[in-house]
Protein backbone atom coordinates (compact mmCIF):
# COMPACT_ATOMS: atom_id res chain seq x y z
CA UNK A 1 0.00 0.00 0.00
CA UNK A 2 2.68 2.41 1.05
CA UNK A 3 4.83 1.31 -1.81
CA UNK A 4 2.04 1.97 -4.26
CA UNK A 5 1.41 5.40 -2.80
CA UNK A 6 5.10 6.25 -2.99
CA UNK A 7 5.14 5.11 -6.58
CA UNK A 8 2.12 7.26 -7.38
CA UNK A 9 3.80 10.23 -5.70
CA UNK A 10 6.98 9.68 -7.66
CA UNK A 11 5.03 9.36 -10.89
CA UNK A 12 3.12 12.55 -10.16
CA UNK A 13 6.36 14.35 -9.37
CA UNK A 14 7.95 13.13 -12.58
CA UNK A 15 4.92 14.23 -14.56
CA UNK A 16 5.05 17.63 -12.89
CA UNK A 17 8.72 18.02 -13.70
CA UNK A 18 8.10 16.93 -17.29
CA UNK A 19 5.25 19.38 -17.81
CA UNK A 20 7.23 22.14 -16.11
CA UNK A 21 10.09 21.48 -18.50
CA UNK A 22 7.73 21.45 -21.45
CA UNK A 23 6.16 24.73 -20.39
CA UNK A 24 9.44 26.41 -19.53
CA UNK A 25 10.86 27.31 -22.87
CA UNK A 26 13.83 29.62 -22.97
CA UNK A 27 13.17 32.59 -25.20
CA UNK A 28 15.76 35.02 -26.55
CA UNK A 29 15.39 38.62 -25.41
CA UNK A 30 13.51 41.01 -27.68
CA UNK A 31 16.46 43.20 -28.56
CA UNK A 32 15.11 44.69 -31.77
CA UNK A 33 12.82 44.02 -34.70
CA UNK A 34 15.20 41.32 -35.89
CA UNK A 35 16.37 38.87 -33.23
CA UNK A 36 18.90 36.67 -34.99
CA UNK A 37 19.69 34.15 -32.27
CA UNK A 38 20.63 31.51 -34.87
CA UNK A 39 23.10 33.85 -36.63
CA UNK A 40 21.69 33.58 -40.13
CA UNK A 41 22.15 37.21 -41.12
CA UNK A 42 25.05 39.60 -41.49
CA UNK A 43 24.77 42.93 -39.64
CA UNK A 44 24.09 44.73 -42.94
CA UNK A 45 21.26 42.39 -43.87
CA UNK A 46 19.78 42.71 -40.41
CA UNK A 47 19.93 46.50 -40.54
CA UNK A 48 18.23 46.49 -43.94
CA UNK A 49 15.32 44.36 -42.72
CA UNK A 50 15.03 46.33 -39.48
CA UNK A 51 14.77 49.61 -41.39
CA UNK A 52 11.90 48.21 -43.48
CA UNK A 53 10.07 46.96 -40.41
CA UNK A 54 10.54 50.23 -38.55
CA UNK A 55 9.25 52.25 -41.48
CA UNK A 56 6.16 50.05 -41.63
CA UNK A 57 5.54 50.32 -37.89
CA UNK A 58 5.93 54.09 -37.91
CA UNK A 59 3.30 54.26 -40.63
CA UNK A 60 0.74 51.71 -39.38
CA UNK A 61 1.77 50.75 -35.80
CA UNK A 62 1.86 47.09 -36.93
CA UNK A 63 4.76 45.37 -35.20
CA UNK A 64 6.41 42.88 -37.53
CA UNK A 65 9.33 41.02 -35.97
CA UNK A 66 11.76 38.43 -37.31
CA UNK A 67 13.21 35.80 -35.00
CA UNK A 68 15.66 33.03 -35.74
CA UNK A 69 16.24 30.46 -33.02
CA UNK A 70 18.95 27.82 -32.74
CA UNK A 71 16.48 25.25 -31.36
CA UNK A 72 12.75 24.72 -30.82
CA UNK A 73 13.57 22.99 -27.52
CA UNK A 74 11.60 19.89 -28.32
CA UNK A 75 8.23 21.45 -29.06
CA UNK A 76 6.46 22.16 -32.35
CA UNK A 77 7.09 25.38 -34.22
CA UNK A 78 3.40 26.29 -33.80
CA UNK A 79 3.63 25.98 -30.04
CA UNK A 80 6.99 27.71 -29.83
CA UNK A 81 5.88 30.50 -32.14
CA UNK A 82 2.71 31.21 -30.19
CA UNK A 83 4.47 31.21 -26.82
CA UNK A 84 7.29 33.40 -28.10
CA UNK A 85 4.75 35.81 -29.62
CA UNK A 86 2.93 36.08 -26.30
CA UNK A 87 6.16 36.37 -24.34
CA UNK A 88 7.22 39.30 -26.49
CA UNK A 89 3.69 40.75 -26.61
CA UNK A 90 3.98 41.84 -30.22
CA UNK A 91 1.51 44.37 -31.58
CA UNK A 92 -0.31 47.14 -29.75
CA UNK A 93 -2.32 46.08 -26.72
CA UNK A 94 -5.66 47.23 -28.10
CA UNK A 95 -5.32 46.16 -31.72
CA UNK A 96 -3.10 43.06 -31.35
CA UNK A 97 -1.46 43.97 -34.65
CA UNK A 98 1.74 41.96 -34.44
CA UNK A 99 3.34 39.46 -36.80
CA UNK A 100 6.22 37.12 -36.01
CA UNK A 101 8.32 35.44 -38.69
CA UNK A 102 10.05 32.59 -36.90
CA UNK A 103 12.86 30.57 -38.48
CA UNK A 104 14.29 27.41 -36.90
CA UNK A 105 17.14 26.29 -39.16
CA UNK A 106 18.06 23.25 -37.05
CA UNK A 107 14.55 21.78 -37.41
CA UNK A 108 14.17 23.24 -40.93
CA UNK A 109 10.87 24.85 -39.97
CA UNK A 110 9.50 28.31 -40.58
CA UNK A 111 6.32 29.92 -39.26
CA UNK A 112 4.40 33.15 -39.68
CA UNK A 113 2.49 33.76 -36.44
CA UNK A 114 -0.22 36.40 -36.79
CA UNK A 115 -1.73 38.44 -33.95
CA UNK A 116 -5.49 38.46 -33.39
CA UNK A 117 -5.93 41.88 -34.96
CA UNK A 118 -4.25 41.03 -38.27
CA UNK A 119 -5.85 37.63 -38.84
CA UNK A 120 -8.34 39.22 -41.22
CA UNK A 121 -5.63 40.80 -43.34
CA UNK A 122 -2.84 38.25 -43.22
CA UNK A 123 -4.94 35.08 -43.40
CA UNK A 124 -3.67 31.56 -42.90
CA UNK A 125 -3.92 30.94 -46.64
CA UNK A 126 -1.93 34.07 -47.52
CA UNK A 127 0.69 33.23 -44.90
CA UNK A 128 1.01 29.79 -46.42
CA UNK A 129 1.42 31.26 -49.90
CA UNK A 130 4.20 33.55 -48.67
CA UNK A 131 5.99 30.64 -47.01
CA UNK A 132 5.61 28.28 -49.96
CA UNK A 133 6.41 30.75 -52.74
CA UNK A 134 8.79 33.31 -51.23
CA UNK A 135 10.55 31.75 -48.27
CA UNK A 136 11.12 28.01 -48.56
CA UNK A 137 12.42 27.94 -52.17
CA UNK A 138 15.25 30.29 -51.10
CA UNK A 139 15.85 28.45 -47.83
CA UNK A 140 16.27 25.24 -49.83
CA UNK A 141 19.23 26.83 -51.58
CA UNK A 142 20.68 27.99 -48.28
CA UNK A 143 19.80 31.64 -48.93
CA UNK A 144 18.40 32.56 -45.52
CA UNK A 145 18.77 36.32 -45.91
CA UNK A 146 17.00 36.22 -49.27
CA UNK A 147 14.18 34.05 -47.93
CA UNK A 148 13.62 36.20 -44.85
CA UNK A 149 13.78 39.37 -46.92
CA UNK A 150 11.31 38.07 -49.51
CA UNK A 151 9.00 36.81 -46.75
CA UNK A 152 9.04 40.21 -45.03
CA UNK A 153 8.36 41.95 -48.34
CA UNK A 154 5.36 39.68 -48.86
CA UNK A 155 4.02 40.26 -45.34
CA UNK A 156 4.44 44.03 -45.55
CA UNK A 157 2.86 44.11 -49.01
CA UNK A 158 -0.22 42.29 -47.75
CA UNK A 159 -0.43 44.40 -44.60
CA UNK A 160 -0.32 47.63 -46.64
CA UNK A 161 -2.80 46.39 -49.24
CA UNK A 162 -5.96 48.41 -49.77
CA UNK A 163 -8.51 45.60 -49.66
CA UNK A 164 -7.06 44.38 -46.39
CA UNK A 165 -7.02 47.89 -45.03
CA UNK A 166 -10.76 47.99 -45.39
CA UNK A 167 -11.20 44.80 -43.47
CA UNK A 168 -9.14 46.08 -40.63
CA UNK A 169 -10.60 49.53 -40.26
CA UNK A 170 -13.78 48.69 -38.32
CA UNK A 171 -11.85 46.75 -35.77
CA UNK A 172 -9.38 49.53 -35.11
CA UNK A 173 -12.13 52.11 -34.91
CA UNK A 174 -14.06 50.15 -32.30
CA UNK A 175 -11.22 50.50 -29.85
CA UNK A 176 -10.98 54.27 -30.01
CA UNK A 177 -11.93 56.29 -26.95
CA UNK A 178 -14.79 58.77 -27.12
CA UNK A 179 -13.16 62.24 -27.15
CA UNK A 180 -16.06 63.74 -25.15
CA UNK A 181 -15.33 61.36 -22.31
CA UNK A 182 -11.67 62.26 -22.33
CA UNK A 183 -12.50 65.96 -22.19
CA UNK A 184 -14.90 65.44 -19.30
CA UNK A 185 -12.29 63.43 -17.44
CA UNK A 186 -9.60 66.06 -17.95
CA UNK A 187 -11.93 68.87 -16.82
CA UNK A 188 -12.90 66.94 -13.70
CA UNK A 189 -9.28 66.23 -12.95
CA UNK A 190 -8.37 69.91 -13.29
CA UNK A 191 -11.26 70.94 -11.00
CA UNK A 192 -10.13 68.49 -8.34
CA UNK A 193 -6.58 69.66 -8.70
CA UNK A 194 -7.71 73.29 -8.32
CA UNK A 195 -9.79 72.50 -5.21
CA UNK A 196 -6.90 70.64 -3.66
CA UNK A 197 -4.61 73.54 -4.42
CA UNK A 198 -7.03 76.01 -2.81
CA UNK A 199 -7.40 73.82 0.27
CA UNK A 200 -3.68 73.55 0.45
CA UNK A 201 -3.28 77.31 0.31
CA UNK A 202 -6.04 77.90 2.84
CA UNK A 203 -4.49 75.42 5.23
CA UNK A 204 -1.27 77.43 5.24
CA UNK A 205 1.50 75.83 3.26
CA UNK A 206 2.20 72.29 4.35
CA UNK A 207 -0.44 72.16 7.05
CA UNK A 208 -3.37 71.37 4.74
CA UNK A 209 -5.20 68.13 4.47
CA UNK A 210 -3.54 67.16 1.22
CA UNK A 211 0.05 68.14 0.68
CA UNK A 212 0.93 68.91 -2.89
CA UNK A 213 4.61 68.71 -3.65
CA UNK A 214 6.11 72.09 -4.30
CA UNK A 215 7.81 72.90 -7.57
CA UNK A 216 11.08 71.10 -7.90
CA UNK A 217 10.54 68.86 -4.89
CA UNK A 218 10.29 65.86 -7.17
CA UNK A 219 7.10 64.60 -5.59
CA UNK A 220 5.07 63.90 -8.73
CA UNK A 221 6.80 61.09 -10.46
CA UNK A 222 5.73 57.73 -11.70
CA UNK A 223 2.07 58.22 -12.42
CA UNK A 224 1.58 58.60 -16.13
CA UNK A 225 4.12 56.46 -17.86
CA UNK A 226 4.05 53.08 -19.45
CA UNK A 227 0.89 52.67 -21.45
CA UNK A 228 1.27 51.24 -24.89
CA UNK A 229 4.40 52.83 -26.25
CA UNK A 230 5.19 50.26 -28.86
CA UNK A 231 8.80 50.77 -29.65
CA UNK A 232 9.08 54.33 -30.80
CA UNK A 233 12.43 55.94 -30.25
CA UNK A 234 15.61 54.06 -29.54
CA UNK A 235 14.60 50.91 -27.69
CA UNK A 236 12.09 48.41 -28.97
CA UNK A 237 9.57 46.47 -26.97
CA UNK A 238 6.32 44.68 -27.57
CA UNK A 239 3.19 46.82 -27.31
CA UNK A 240 1.16 44.26 -25.33
CA UNK A 241 -0.51 42.39 -28.19
CA UNK A 242 -1.39 38.72 -28.28
CA UNK A 243 -1.98 35.95 -30.75
CA UNK A 244 -4.31 33.00 -30.83
CA UNK A 245 -2.33 30.80 -33.18
CA UNK A 246 -3.20 32.38 -36.53
CA UNK A 247 -0.80 32.09 -39.46
CA UNK A 248 0.89 29.18 -41.17
CA UNK A 249 3.99 27.02 -40.98
CA UNK A 250 6.18 25.27 -43.48
CA UNK A 251 9.38 23.31 -43.79
CA UNK A 252 12.11 22.97 -46.34
CA UNK B 1 -20.50 61.82 28.59
CA UNK B 2 -22.46 59.75 26.19
CA UNK B 3 -19.36 58.03 24.90
CA UNK B 4 -18.36 57.21 28.45
CA UNK B 5 -21.61 55.49 29.27
CA UNK B 6 -21.50 53.58 26.03
CA UNK B 7 -18.03 52.21 26.64
CA UNK B 8 -18.84 51.35 30.25
CA UNK B 9 -21.95 49.55 29.19
CA UNK B 10 -20.30 47.54 26.46
CA UNK B 11 -17.35 46.78 28.69
CA UNK B 12 -19.57 45.59 31.49
CA UNK B 13 -21.93 43.55 29.38
CA UNK B 14 -20.61 40.00 29.16
CA UNK B 15 -23.67 38.16 27.90
CA UNK B 16 -22.73 35.24 25.60
CA UNK B 17 -24.77 36.67 22.78
CA UNK B 18 -22.81 39.93 22.71
CA UNK B 19 -19.54 38.05 22.88
CA UNK B 20 -20.57 35.86 20.01
CA UNK B 21 -21.66 38.87 18.00
CA UNK B 22 -18.42 40.73 18.58
CA UNK B 23 -16.41 37.64 17.70
CA UNK B 24 -18.40 37.27 14.53
CA UNK B 25 -17.87 40.91 13.62
CA UNK B 26 -14.14 40.53 14.24
CA UNK B 27 -14.01 37.42 12.12
CA UNK B 28 -15.90 39.02 9.27
CA UNK B 29 -13.76 42.14 9.47
CA UNK B 30 -10.55 40.15 9.48
CA UNK B 31 -11.63 38.10 6.51
CA UNK B 32 -12.76 41.17 4.65
CA UNK B 33 -9.46 42.91 5.25
CA UNK B 34 -7.33 39.97 4.29
CA UNK B 35 -9.59 39.05 1.43
CA UNK B 36 -10.21 42.52 0.03
CA UNK B 37 -8.06 41.80 -2.97
CA UNK B 38 -9.25 38.22 -3.16
CA UNK B 39 -12.97 38.83 -2.90
CA UNK B 40 -13.31 39.57 -6.59
CA UNK B 41 -10.92 36.88 -7.70
CA UNK B 42 -13.48 34.08 -7.84
CA UNK B 43 -15.86 35.79 -10.29
CA UNK B 44 -12.96 37.28 -12.24
CA UNK B 45 -11.33 33.91 -12.76
CA UNK B 46 -14.69 32.36 -13.51
CA UNK B 47 -15.34 34.89 -16.24
CA UNK B 48 -11.87 34.36 -17.66
CA UNK B 49 -12.39 30.61 -17.80
CA UNK B 50 -15.79 31.09 -19.42
CA UNK B 51 -14.40 33.38 -22.06
CA UNK B 52 -11.57 30.93 -22.71
CA UNK B 53 -14.24 28.29 -23.17
CA UNK B 54 -16.11 30.47 -25.67
CA UNK B 55 -12.88 30.76 -27.62
CA UNK B 56 -12.53 26.96 -27.72
CA UNK B 57 -16.09 26.67 -29.00
CA UNK B 58 -15.47 29.45 -31.50
CA UNK B 59 -12.52 27.65 -32.99
CA UNK B 60 -14.31 24.31 -33.14
CA UNK B 61 -17.17 26.08 -34.86
CA UNK B 62 -14.75 27.65 -37.30
CA UNK B 63 -13.47 24.21 -38.16
CA UNK B 64 -17.00 22.91 -38.66
CA UNK B 65 -17.71 25.82 -40.99
CA UNK B 66 -14.74 24.92 -43.20
CA UNK B 67 -15.80 21.33 -43.71
CA UNK B 68 -18.64 21.59 -46.26
CA UNK B 69 -16.37 23.51 -48.62
CA UNK B 70 -13.56 21.03 -48.09
CA UNK B 71 -15.83 18.07 -48.73
CA UNK B 72 -17.15 19.67 -51.93
CA UNK B 73 -13.65 20.32 -53.22
CA UNK B 74 -12.45 16.81 -52.49
CA UNK B 75 -15.59 15.34 -54.06
CA UNK B 76 -14.71 16.94 -57.38
CA UNK B 77 -11.47 14.96 -57.56
CA UNK B 78 -12.04 11.86 -55.51
CA UNK B 79 -15.62 10.81 -56.03
CA UNK B 80 -14.84 7.19 -55.23
CA UNK B 81 -13.80 8.02 -51.65
CA UNK B 82 -17.43 8.17 -50.60
CA UNK B 83 -16.96 6.41 -47.26
CA UNK B 84 -14.38 8.84 -46.02
CA UNK B 85 -16.38 11.84 -47.17
CA UNK B 86 -19.58 10.58 -45.58
CA UNK B 87 -17.65 9.85 -42.40
CA UNK B 88 -16.49 13.47 -42.21
CA UNK B 89 -19.95 14.85 -42.94
CA UNK B 90 -21.57 12.66 -40.32
CA UNK B 91 -18.94 13.41 -37.71
CA UNK B 92 -19.44 17.11 -38.38
CA UNK B 93 -23.20 16.83 -37.99
CA UNK B 94 -22.75 14.99 -34.72
CA UNK B 95 -20.20 17.45 -33.38
CA UNK B 96 -22.45 20.38 -34.27
CA UNK B 97 -25.41 18.81 -32.48
CA UNK B 98 -23.57 18.54 -29.16
CA UNK B 99 -23.49 21.95 -27.54
CA UNK B 100 -21.87 22.94 -24.28
CA UNK B 101 -22.23 26.61 -23.44
CA UNK B 102 -20.25 28.54 -20.87
CA UNK B 103 -22.91 27.90 -18.22
CA UNK B 104 -22.94 24.11 -18.38
CA UNK B 105 -19.20 23.68 -18.61
CA UNK B 106 -19.21 22.34 -15.03
CA UNK B 107 -21.23 19.30 -16.15
CA UNK B 108 -18.75 16.41 -16.62
CA UNK B 109 -21.14 14.28 -18.68
CA UNK B 110 -21.95 16.95 -21.24
CA UNK B 111 -18.36 18.04 -21.39
CA UNK B 112 -17.20 14.54 -22.19
CA UNK B 113 -19.87 14.19 -24.88
CA UNK B 114 -18.65 17.38 -26.50
CA UNK B 115 -15.03 16.36 -26.36
CA UNK B 116 -15.74 12.89 -27.77
CA UNK B 117 -17.72 14.33 -30.67
CA UNK B 118 -14.95 16.78 -31.54
CA UNK B 119 -12.31 14.04 -31.26
CA UNK B 120 -14.32 11.91 -33.65
CA UNK B 121 -14.43 14.73 -36.12
CA UNK B 122 -10.66 15.17 -35.77
CA UNK B 123 -10.21 11.50 -36.56
CA UNK B 124 -12.48 11.63 -39.62
CA UNK B 125 -10.66 14.72 -40.89
CA UNK B 126 -7.33 12.99 -40.37
CA UNK B 127 -8.51 10.06 -42.49
CA UNK B 128 -9.68 12.43 -45.20
CA UNK B 129 -6.31 14.17 -45.34
CA UNK B 130 -4.51 10.84 -45.58
CA UNK B 131 -6.80 9.77 -48.44
CA UNK B 132 -6.11 12.99 -50.28
CA UNK B 133 -2.45 12.02 -50.50
CA UNK B 134 -3.38 9.65 -53.32
CA UNK B 135 -4.72 12.43 -55.56
CA UNK B 136 -1.91 14.63 -56.90
CA UNK B 137 -4.31 16.75 -58.97
CA UNK B 138 -6.34 17.58 -55.91
CA UNK B 139 -3.23 18.36 -53.90
CA UNK B 140 -2.14 20.97 -56.41
CA UNK B 141 -5.61 22.56 -56.67
CA UNK B 142 -5.42 26.18 -55.49
CA UNK B 143 -8.76 26.06 -53.73
CA UNK B 144 -7.83 22.91 -51.91
CA UNK B 145 -4.47 24.32 -50.85
CA UNK B 146 -6.17 27.38 -49.42
CA UNK B 147 -8.70 25.24 -47.57
CA UNK B 148 -5.98 22.99 -46.27
CA UNK B 149 -3.97 25.90 -44.88
CA UNK B 150 -7.12 27.27 -43.26
CA UNK B 151 -7.84 23.91 -41.71
CA UNK B 152 -4.28 23.67 -40.49
CA UNK B 153 -4.49 27.16 -39.02
CA UNK B 154 -7.78 26.34 -37.35
CA UNK B 155 -6.43 23.17 -35.80
CA UNK B 156 -3.59 25.24 -34.43
CA UNK B 157 -6.00 27.84 -33.06
CA UNK B 158 -7.96 25.04 -31.42
CA UNK B 159 -4.75 23.83 -29.77
CA UNK B 160 -3.99 27.34 -28.49
CA UNK B 161 -7.57 27.89 -27.30
CA UNK B 162 -7.55 24.57 -25.48
CA UNK B 163 -4.25 25.41 -23.83
CA UNK B 164 -5.61 28.78 -22.71
CA UNK B 165 -8.78 27.16 -21.42
CA UNK B 166 -6.85 24.55 -19.45
CA UNK B 167 -4.77 27.33 -17.87
CA UNK B 168 -7.83 29.46 -17.04
CA UNK B 169 -9.75 26.54 -15.52
CA UNK B 170 -6.72 25.51 -13.51
CA UNK B 171 -6.47 28.99 -12.02
CA UNK B 172 -10.21 29.10 -11.28
CA UNK B 173 -10.45 25.60 -9.82
CA UNK B 174 -7.40 26.20 -7.65
CA UNK B 175 -8.92 29.44 -6.41
CA UNK B 176 -12.22 27.91 -5.32
CA UNK B 177 -10.54 24.88 -3.75
CA UNK B 178 -7.85 26.62 -1.72
CA UNK B 179 -8.47 28.46 1.47
CA UNK B 180 -9.39 32.11 1.18
CA UNK B 181 -11.02 31.53 -2.18
CA UNK B 182 -12.93 28.52 -0.95
CA UNK B 183 -14.53 30.49 1.88
CA UNK B 184 -15.26 33.44 -0.33
CA UNK B 185 -16.82 31.19 -2.94
CA UNK B 186 -19.04 29.42 -0.42
CA UNK B 187 -20.19 32.68 1.21
CA UNK B 188 -20.56 35.05 -1.70
CA UNK B 189 -20.69 32.86 -4.80
CA UNK B 190 -22.39 29.62 -3.76
CA UNK B 191 -23.31 28.87 -7.37
CA UNK B 192 -19.69 28.69 -8.55
CA UNK B 193 -18.62 25.11 -9.22
CA UNK B 194 -15.35 23.60 -10.39
CA UNK B 195 -15.14 23.45 -14.18
CA UNK B 196 -14.26 20.53 -16.39
CA UNK B 197 -11.02 20.58 -18.29
CA UNK B 198 -9.58 18.64 -21.17
CA UNK B 199 -7.86 15.34 -20.52
CA UNK B 200 -4.10 15.64 -20.06
CA UNK B 201 -1.97 16.29 -23.09
CA UNK B 202 -2.63 13.81 -25.81
CA UNK B 203 -2.08 14.07 -29.52
CA UNK B 204 -5.26 16.13 -29.67
CA UNK B 205 -3.36 19.01 -28.11
CA UNK B 206 -1.06 19.28 -31.06
CA UNK B 207 -2.07 20.24 -34.54
CA UNK B 208 -2.16 17.22 -36.86
CA UNK B 209 0.83 16.78 -39.07
CA UNK B 210 -0.37 17.82 -42.50
CA UNK B 211 2.15 17.01 -45.19
CA UNK B 212 2.20 18.78 -48.50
Amino acid sequence: MIGRRAFACAAALLWLVATALAADLQFPALTGRVVDAANLLTPDQRAGIEAKLKAHEDKTSDQVVVATVPSLQGTTIEDFGNRLFRDWKLGQAKTNNGVLLLVAPAERKVRIEVGYGLEGALTDALSKVIIASAITPRFKQGDFAGGIGAGIDGILAILSGDAQGWQRKPQVRGDEVDPAQVTLFVVLFLVILFVMWRMNRAGGGRGGIIVLPGPGSGGWSGGYSGGSSGGYGGGFSGGGGSSGGGGASGDW
Amino acid sequence: MQAGTWSRRSGGDTSPLARFASALVALVLATCLSGCGAINRVPTLEEQAKSAWSEVQNQYQRRADLIPNLVETVKGYAQQEKDVLIGVTEARAKASSVKVDAGTVSDPQKFKEYQDAQNQLSGALGRLLVTVERYPDLKSNQNFLALQSQLEGTENRIAVARRDYIGAVQAYNTEIRTIPGRWIASWFYPESKPMETFAATRDADRPPNVKF
